[in-house]
């Protein structure tokens, strides 16, 4: 079973976020990184896989600068074999159509199975570049999973929709996007991230094709008016929801 | 330019609540641009929908009405919405931030090779392109982006753009629904909606939402009481649920839903930096906690430094007194 796990390095949930000099992306000195924590569901799940079939490969594949080494590295102590990094500069916020066509084309040249990425990276926030891979690979898309089952060549998922759940069940090779809750991703342990370091990571430098659209400028959020403090117990509870009616005109 | 189309999200014959937001939006930039506005409705039953949705400005209503079509179908709606991209030409094409409207956005946009511009919250036609808005890094930071291609896919978080009845001409054409087996890889075999009175996170104007302050799982019942008096939905913060106190389906912050509304009251959440991304441009926030230095008082337009055990079930009684 040939796995393939799609994974980003991305700012640490708790980093702030400032902007950089030329305006348009954020200034990484003092950014912490991590591995994707959606894509770290999708490297545990590829594991599991895996060790379920008792044989196989998991290629980590990544998208990016020489910076989204450790992200595949972490991925690769987990227990992942082996590592392709397509290399472009200043993909942090890059258009997903062009990622996706530079990670199908890199992926129509291995013989996969299954293909496992997280539903979405959090610092770009783009929710579609596994889905515009599957696509571009002809192969069935199961996004959002939080669960997931291999069977009899078919790939079953149970996933969050608005207001319920769906089962969702395509033939294999498919392309299948974690969400949280989809297992527990495994720490990686010493004797794993000192194997990590000798396992095979071949870089590649591509470019990726133009986008259609243009970032013209990055922004932080507007400022809140100043709030106030209603009270200091249940008193004030009264007056809070009248000021939410008269005031603020929301409820 | 050559029209907009809108992707209109229904369910069990529904349309939802953000499908009329994404037409009023489509509308508005038809006006600006000077185009037409072309929406798409696909499932059973949806011919009677059709008046609906022209009471919100569509000028051209097309809709795939089949009885195949009840249950979602990813590849099946996907080729089906591309059709009426082609037969409308339309280059610019709005679905929303949903699980579906994520979905098709994508097959949509890698099928006819546009870029896809996901949960936008501006959108300004400017001379001769659009510019749209979105939130990165969870929030904390927002992109303005010029579409420079002839065509684009973006998907519009619900609850920011306005809903609001139009008349449009609302003329009617019915789709050809001719689905191949390639369009049937991807099988919805059940699906389970619940059976909840609240409203879902992502489309409340209310949301009630309790963190790490809540003590453990057994005491959401004041929450859930204020939300049912506000008709509001259940939020919760990580540590909520990494404790395992609430399904992460109610997880509100950067690894959860980001929710844009009207009203937000948090109650005994401090207000980690990956919360506040995720509920930072709600029109109003509330914040009740004990601790007067917790983070959340600084985004907050309203505060009660208190014991959230004593003031959640006050809050809940002057409401019931001054809402009904």
């Amino acid at each position: 079973m040939k796995i393939v796990v799609c994974v980003k390095q991305v700012p640490d949930t708790e980093a702030k976020i400032v902007i950089g000099g030329d305006g348009l992306s954020i200034d990484s000195a003092d950014v912490k990184y991590v591995i994707n924590p959606y894509d770290e569901y999708a490297v545990e799940e590829a594991l599991r896989l895996k060790e379920a079939a008792g044989e196989g490969e998991v290629i980590v594949l990544s998208l990016g600068g020489e910076e989204a080494q450790p992200a595949m590295r972490t991925a690769m102590a987990m227990g992942a074999d082996s590592g392709i990094l397509l290399k472009v500069e200043n993909a942090a916020l890059a258009d997903g159509l062009s990622i996706a066509k530079a990670l199908a084309d890199e992926i129509k040249t291995l013989d996969v199975d299954i293909i496992l990425a997280g539903k979405m990276a959090i610092d770009g926030y783009g929710h579609q570049v596994a889905t515009m891979l599957g696509e571009l690979l002809g192969m069935p898309v199961l996004p959002t999973a939080k669960s997931l089952e291999i069977a009899d060549g078919k790939a079953t998922i149970i996933r969050d929709i608005e207001g319920g759940k769906e089962t969702v069940q395509a033939n294999t090779p498919c392309v299948v996007t974690a969400e949280k809750g989809l297992n527990d991703p495994r720490y990686p342990a010493l004797k794993g991230i000192m194997q990590a370091k000798r396992k095979p990571l071949e870089v590649k430098d591509i470019s990726l094709s133009d986008a259609g659209v243009e970032i013209l400028e990055m922004s932080y959020p507007p400022k809140k008016p100043e709030g106030r403090i209603v009270g200091e117990g249940p008193e004030a509870a009264a007056e809070l929801i009248k000021l939410l009616r008269d005031e603020a005109q929301v409820i | 330019m050559n029209g907009i189309l809108v992707f209109a999200e229904q369910r069990d014959g529904q349309l939802k609540s953000y499908a009329l937001e994404a037409i009023s939006e489509g509308r508005r930039l038809a006006d600006a641009s000077g185009s037409n506005l072309s929406v798409c409705l696909i499932g059973s039953g949806v011919d009677s929908l059709t008046t609906h949705v022209a009471a919100y400005g569509a000028d051209t209503i097309y809709t795939a009405d089949d009885s195949g079509l009840e249950t979602y179908s990813p590849g099946g709606y996907a080729k089906l919405l591309t059709d009426t991209v082609e037969l409308t030409s339309a280059g610019i094409i709005l679905l929303s931030s949903s699980a579906m409207g994520r979905e098709l956005g994508a097959l949509l946009a890698a099928k006819i090779g546009a870029s896809l511009l996901s949960d936008i919250i501006e959108a300004t036609w400017d001379s001769d392109h659009l510019v749209v808005k979105r939130p990165v890094y969870a929030g904390k930071a927002f992109l303005k982006l010029a579409v420079k291609s002839a065509s684009v896919v973006a998907t519009l978080r619900p609850n920011v753009f306005n809903a609001e009845e139009k008349s449009g001409a609302g003329s009617e054409q019915s789709l050809a629904v001719a689905l191949d087996d390639s369009d049937k890889k991807v099988l919805v075999t059940d699906t389970a909606l619940k059976s909840s009175s609240r409203p879902e996170l992502t489309e409340a104007s209310v949301i009630v939402s309790g963190g790490r302050g809540m003590g453990g799982p057994e005491n959401y019942n004041i929450i859930e009481t204020l939300a049912d008096t506000f008709g509001a939905a259940v939020g919760a913060s990580r540590a909520a649920v990494d404790a395992g106190w609430r399904p992460h389906a109610d997880q509100v912050g950067q690894t959860g839903k980001t929710v844009s509304p009207n009203l937000y009251i948090a109650c005994g959440i401090s207000g980690a930096i990956q919360h506040l991304a995720g509920m930072s441009s709600s029109k109003c926030i509330v914040a009740i906690n004990s601790d007067p230095e917790a983070p959340i008082f600084k985004i907050a337009n309203y505060g009660i430094v208190a014991d959230l055990f004593d003031v959640v079930p006050a809050l809940n009684d002057a409401a019931k007194e001054l809402l009904t």
